[in-house]
């Protein structure tokens, strides 16, 4: 039987995933943006799960409007990266150096 | 009910209509012709909705089932913003439009952003706050990034955003945990449930979400990217990231720990203290090495922030009065600090550098004279206003048995002083060379002036300050 933990594990890994995917990932800036998209359902997943274990609909309601907000940070984090290319020509992590920190 | 509600968000409301109808007005006529226009008629409205705020009705207000709330404290910070906001408009105008940035999307996406402020100290459920502040994160990463032909702006842009992401993410993974082990999402509820015990889930939860919003903040250890951003953002934008969202964050995490947390103020306390210990120590050792100003400003507010966050850890009502009166003198020093940066220049190019003061005192007397009066306030000496709100928040830490704290914090402030007064000691003793010149425009002088002249002369009275943070901070805890 699957219950509740299992959700909230699920949602948990690939949360962590997500994390790990932007602070490990030295390849190119594309991926981090999938990665940010990964933690955005994986809270989704929880908020589900939280709503359909407690009978409460405010959870449901929460992950539309996170969905909603995430298809905006998509449209602007992949804007903000067609600027950055057309500077640099280039949209690997590595190159994002001009300012060291 | 539904007029009531729309009464109470009426403000917003009028902020919002505005924007969208300029958005429209502007891109229907001469588009970037109308900037300059733009820009006044953004912060005129502002300037008008502050006062109507400030002197408007007294009370609190819910709108929406709870989702909204007009109180004091409220009104406190949306007055503290809006004016904040209208000050950094008008002294970037110029500065925009020499750099070629007069872009009719400037005074608009702050406008926005600055509607996400307002959405967010006024939240009364974790929806609306999310909402709020990512219709201000959005807002920012873009005017982050205005600049689109400069490598270093897009940079910082892109730096902002996926660090932006990842707090938010942080945020609402807290918020799931929340409205999880508590079954609802309004502070209220929250409040409700965690006076009959508190489930390790609900904590896990509020960690997450306090370190999501130390991101916003730029809290140490989550302030990795201030300096980056503040560095390669134009210098105007930088001037807006380090007063008004600095204002709404620190007003948020205030509501939050207050609103849906205020019963176990124990274990929220112990997270506030230690972020802020470390963020005022990060802020005063990391800014010594700094050459360059926005960076080094960019320390010097993550250091101001621990301070303010030093009021919260007190946790109690005269803490949160001292950090409100912490963060109105705050962005108050960083308007005409900012005026300032804004202004250096060397060949017609904008430099940051700050051994490029050397001997400012002799080409600008009275200029040097008001920069230094901001670095002493910045650096809490005395006499000048800075000091008086380090000393509301180190009171607060004192009566609430955290003297700890309150040691470290005036241990950092000297360490912090060092390198506000080496500014002081380059433009004074400097060595005689060709250095930058501060070409100001007449509302950038006014700024630098009025703002040296509020640390010296509101010492006096504060001007009313004391009072109404006094009555926002009951209007919260009481």
């Amino acid at each position: 039987m699957i219950g509740l933990t299992h959700y909230l594990v699920v949602a948990a890994a690939l949360f962590v995933i997500g994390i790990f995917g932007i602070f490990l990932n030295r390849k190119n800036v594309i991926v981090i943006l999938m990665s940010i998209e990964l933690m955005l359902l994986a809270v989704n997943i929880n908020f589900v799960a939280f709503s359909s274990a407690s009978g409460d609909l405010v959870g449901q309601v929460f992950s539309l409007l996170i969905l909603t907000v995430a298809a905006a940070e998509a449209a602007i984090g992949l804007a903000i990266l067609v600027v950055f290319f057309r500077n640099r020509g280039t949209i690997d992590v590595e190159d994002a150096n001009v300012m060291k920190g | 009910m539904l007029t009531q509600d729309l009464h109470t968000v009426l403000p917003e409301l009028i902020l919002a209509i505005y924007a969208l109808l300029a958005l429209l007005f502007a891109v229907y006529t001469g588009k970037d012709n109308a900037t300059n226009a733009l820009t006044w008629a953004t912060a005129g409205l502002m300037v008008a909705l502050a006062l109507w705020i400030g002197m408007g009705e007294s009370g609190t207000n819910t709108a929406f089932g709870g989702l909204f709330i007009d109180d004091a404290f409220a009104r406190f910070a949306k007055v503290t913003i809006l004016l904040s906001t209208a000050a950094v408009l008008v002294i970037s105008q110029d500065y925009m439009a020499r750099q070629g940035l007069g872009r009719f999307e400037y005074p608009l996406l702050i406008t926005l952003a600055t509607i996400g402020m307002m959405a967010m100290v006024s939240s009364g459920d974790i929806m609306s706050l999310y909402m709020g502040l990512e219709l201000q994160s959005l807002a920012l990463y873009v005017v982050a990034s205005i600049q689109h032909d400069s490598a270093k702006s897009t940079e910082a842009g892109l730096k902002y955003f996926v660090l932006g992401a990842l707090s938010s993410g942080l945020l609402l993974y807290g918020a799931s945990l929340v409205y999880g082990f508590s079954g609802t999402t309004s502070f209220a509820g929250i409040l409700s449930t965690v006076q009959h015990g508190v489930p390790v889930g609900l904590l896990f939860g509020l960690v997450f979400m306090l370190s999501g919003l130390a991101f916003k903040i730029s809290a140490a250890p989550f302030h990795m990217w201030t300096p980056d951003v503040y560095e390669g953002a134009p210098t105007p934008v930088t001037a807006f990231f380090a007063t008004a969202p600095k204002v709404a964050a620190m007003v948020l995490i205030a509501r939050l720990v207050h609103d849906a947390f205020g019963g176990i103020t124990a274990q929220w306390s112990q997270v506030l203290a230690a972020l802020s210990v470390v963020s005022m120590f990060v802020g005063a050792v990391a800014a010594i090495g700094q050459k360059d100003i926005k960076r080094l400003m960019a320390y010097s507010s993550i250091a101001h922030m621990g301070f303010a966050l030093m009021g919260l850890a007190a946790g109690t009502a005269y803490g949160v009065q001292a950090m409100l009166i912490y963060m109105a003198i705050y962005v108050t020093m960083n308007v005409g600090t900012f005026a300032f940066v804004m202004s250096l220049e060397m060949g017609g190019k904008p430099v940051t550098d700050i051994t490029l003061l050397n001997n400012f005192s002799k080409r600008e007397p009275l200029k040097a004279l008001a920069v230094l009066v901001l670095m002493f306030s910045l650096a809490g000496v005395p006499p000048m206003l800075g000091f008086f709100g380090k000393f509301y928040v180190l009171k607060a830490a004192v009566d609430a048995g955290m003297s700890w704290l309150a040691v470290a914090g005036v241990v950092a402030s000297v360490i912090g002083a060092f390198y506000y007064l080496r500014i002081v000691f380059y433009m004074y003793f400097g060595a005689e060379q060709p250095g930058a010149e501060a070409k100001m425009a007449p509302v950038q002088w006014l700024a630098l002036m009025a703002v040296a002249l509020i640390m010296l002369a509101a010492v006096v009275n504060f001007f009313g300050l004391e009072p109404a943070a006094q009555a926002a901070a009951g209007a919260l805890v009481g």
